[in-house]
């Protein structure tokens, strides 16, 4: 089995999901002989056609707008934000009729609808490149939020989302899209584990470090640095931010007594906030320390010459952790 | 802009209640069929005005009166097919009426006992859309799905003069022509976005913003029932042969407030109201029956009769509607389980628990 890339196992997730049910339609802007600005799509067009891999006019909300038609028509539309920044002129489609549907209309109209945005930032893109809006998403119900960190989860946790009947806000790392790993493409999607559960991905005993998409490498190679300090971080893959999966993160917060949380997206009322609060409520005798929380700055995402110092990096996670440690 | 629509403007019966005849469109009904128009025309209108008296008794939180615009709805709902979908603002109680929605269904959501009402697929007609413009790009996306059924139904999109100004509506033109979509884009233009006149929404005439998007338009008296069914049933049927869509707009008048919430006295003068009181949908309709021996003051007195009986029937069923169970917000948040959903419920209903018999 080679290794593959993050990028080419989300094809693979969304060949298999085209091949598999004839309702299954991509949409979005360039994603057909261009095959995506990250070649993500590269190939489906040829292959499933220009009436199921559709080249969409410019216009984002546009593209979730006529996605609620076609799930009402009894598709299930995969549509391309084709970057975090750009999501915005859809956001009124996607809270107010994507989100509401299933409710207002007493299920009868779900929206089975996938959302796909490739965020975040350390690519050194222009302004508007380089966003983690997934807080705005997980604050509103109606609609799920995932988010991988490697190329096997993107490959399943794809065609997840395309199955399920509700709709998914999908945020894929884009830096880590070149990242590989070995993927195993004949995998039973029914023994996979839901979509919307956390998982260790690296167990330890001093500290627990929740995160999720982009940081979940860079906490990995942090824990591994703070090994050889005698260190031993327990590193949870959110891989759900909505719903989140609570009680994976609180029996690691109650082996550890510790929780530092690390995002790309500004710490101000984000996943972290919402984690800190809950982890108090269902840990707090559990607890040497306050939950501590590494992320973005409530500024504009700056300029890429000073992304390093926005994005939290090895350094920054291990800071977090030393402050955890030092109650 | 002309207020009386201008030359463009497709009549097939004058307020006076003349039959003209036009070179393009044209109706051919039996006077059966007539009395039936007639006969929706009258309902509509009555449950409108039991609908915001409902309101005024306190019965409804809010009621969006359709008063003046019966024909531009009557007539272009009456155009479609079984299998055709129309995509309503939460104007549209005549669209309603003909897709065969009880008018009770229509006063859930303006008591606030639900957001819904209605089941989209059994009357193939969505839900009230209140974001607006929202459903235009909906309206397209279902015809795309139409396409590639290979079906030859074919979408009707409501909307009005103000939602023309709306970046979503635009945005629909544009998927529509690019893709060919089988969709009428029929805009009712009742001259008011609540307190704003057409003059901020547009510097042309709303028909012709099709040309920029490279479709046609068409302006047809929305006071006109026979006009507006030719007018729209052509359309319809050009977007069944593959032709793509249209831009109806129906020229009309909102003689009501915007909501039981507005007061339009505030911002347009009584003779303007008059003056369209002339151009009355109902009045022309009865005068054109009567004059042809078509209809007679028993016919006119029935009609009236079935109104008042039906209106009774809608006001006892409006005040027997139930509150929903508290816990009911909770449902249908997903179509599938989600844990906060279930939890937050589950708290929910141990927080009223706790005040059973009345200890706290």
């Amino acid at each position: 089995m080679a290794a593959t890339t993050m990028a080419k196992a989300i094809n693979a997730g969304l060949r298999k999901a085209l091949e598999n049910d004839p309702k299954v339609l991509l949409m979005g802007e360039d994603i057909g002989k261009l095959g995506g600005v990250f070649r993500v799509t590269d190939g489906l067009q040829k292959d499933f056609g220009e009436a199921r891999v559709i080249d969409s006019p410019l216009a984002e909300s546009g593209i979730v707008g006529t996605a609620v038609g076609l799930a009402m028509r009894g598709f299930r539309p995969v549509v391309e934000i084709q970057f975090d920044g750009f999501v915005f002129p859809a956001f009124d489609q996607i809270v107010t009729q994507v989100a509401k549907h299933n409710a207002r209309s007493a299920g009868r109209t779900p929206m089975p609808i996938t959302i796909r945005i490739p965020y975040g930032g350390g690519i050194g893109a222009v302004e508007h490149h380089s966003e983690s809006p997934e807080a705005y998403f997980a604050h509103t119900a109606g609609l799920r939020v995932l988010s991988p960190s490697n190329p096997l989860d993107a490959f399943v946790m794809v065609q997840q989302a395309i199955a399920h009947p509700d709709p998914v806000i999908f945020f894929e790392p884009k830096r880590r899209y070149w990242d590989k790993a070995e993927v195993d493409e004949s995998l039973d999607l029914a023994s996979a584990p839901s979509p919307f559960t956390a998982r260790v991905v690296r167990p330890g005993s001093s500290i627990t470090v929740a995160c999720y998409g982009p940081m979940v490498r860079t906490c990995l190679e942090a824990a591994t640095a703070a090994a050889a300090d005698g260190l031993d971080i327990e590193v949870v893959d959110l891989r759900t931010i909505s719903p989140l999966d609570i009680d994976t993160i609180a029996a690691s917060v109650r082996r550890t007594g510790r929780l530092v949380v690390v995002h790309e997206a500004p710490v101000f009322l984000g996943l972290g906030a919402e984690l800190a609060a809950r982890i108090t409520e269902q840990c707090f005798y559990f607890l040497e320390a306050p939950v501590i929380r590494v992320g973005g700055y409530h500024t504009p995402y700056p300029p890429s010459r000073l992304e390093e110092d926005y994005l939290p990096d090895l350094d920054r996670v291990l800071d977090g952790v030393d402050r955890a440690m030092a109650f | 802009m002309t207020a009386d629509g201008g030359p463009e403007l497709v009549q097939l019966l004058t307020p006076e209640g003349e039959r003209v005849h036009h070179p393009e469109y044209d109706v051919d009904l039996t006077d059966e069929q007539l009395r039936g128009l007639y006969r929706d025309l009258v309902l509509v209108r009555r449950v409108d005005s039991e609908a915001t008296a409902l309101q005024r008794q306190g019965e409804l939180g809010l009621w969006a009166q359709c008063i003046g615009q019966e024909a531009a709805q009557v007539g272009s709902g009456r155009a479609l097919l079984p299998g055709d979908f129309a995509f309503p603002t939460y104007r549209e109680h005549g669209v309603a009426w003909a897709r065969g929605v009880q008018p009770l269904q229509l006063l859930g959501l303006f008591r606030g006992v639900t957001n819904g009402g209605w089941d989209p697929h059994e009357h193939n007609m969505a839900l009230y859309t209140i974001v607006i413009g929202d459903q235009t790009l909906h309206a397209v996306g279902y015809a795309m799905g139409m396409q590639r059924d290979g079906s030859d139904d074919a979408v009707i999109c409501y909307f009005g003069d103000g939602a023309t100004s709306q970046g979503d509506v635009n945005e629909s033109f544009v998927f529509a022509a690019v893709y060919n979509a089988p969709v009428v884009f029929f805009c009712q233009n009742n001259q008011w976005a609540i307190s704003e006149p057409l003059e901020r929404q547009t510097r042309i005439p709303l028909y012709r913003r099709a040309d920029g998007f490279g479709f046609p338009g068409v302006r047809v008296d929305g006071n006109d029932v026979l006009a507006v069914l030719a007018v729209t049933t052509a359309a319809l049927q050009a977007a069944r042969e593959g032709q793509g869509p249209t831009l109806v707009e129906a020229f009309t008048y909102r003689m009501g407030a915007h909501t039981t919430s507005d007061d339009p006295t505030r911002y347009r003068v009584s003779a303007d109201l008059e003056a369209w009181k002339l151009k009355d949908p109902i009045e022309r309709l009865r005068v054109y029956l009567a004059r042809n021996g078509w209809a007679d003051s028993d016919y006119f007195a029935s009609v009236d009769a079935e109104a008042e009986a039906m209106a009774v029937h809608l006001r006892e069923g409006c005040r027997a509607l139930p509150d929903p169970a508290p816990t009911s917000m909770f449902d249908h948040v997903y179509a599938a389980p989600h844990p906060l959903v279930e939890a937050e419920r589950a708290e929910f209903s141990a927080y009223h628990a706790s005040f059973a018999g009345g200890e706290h």
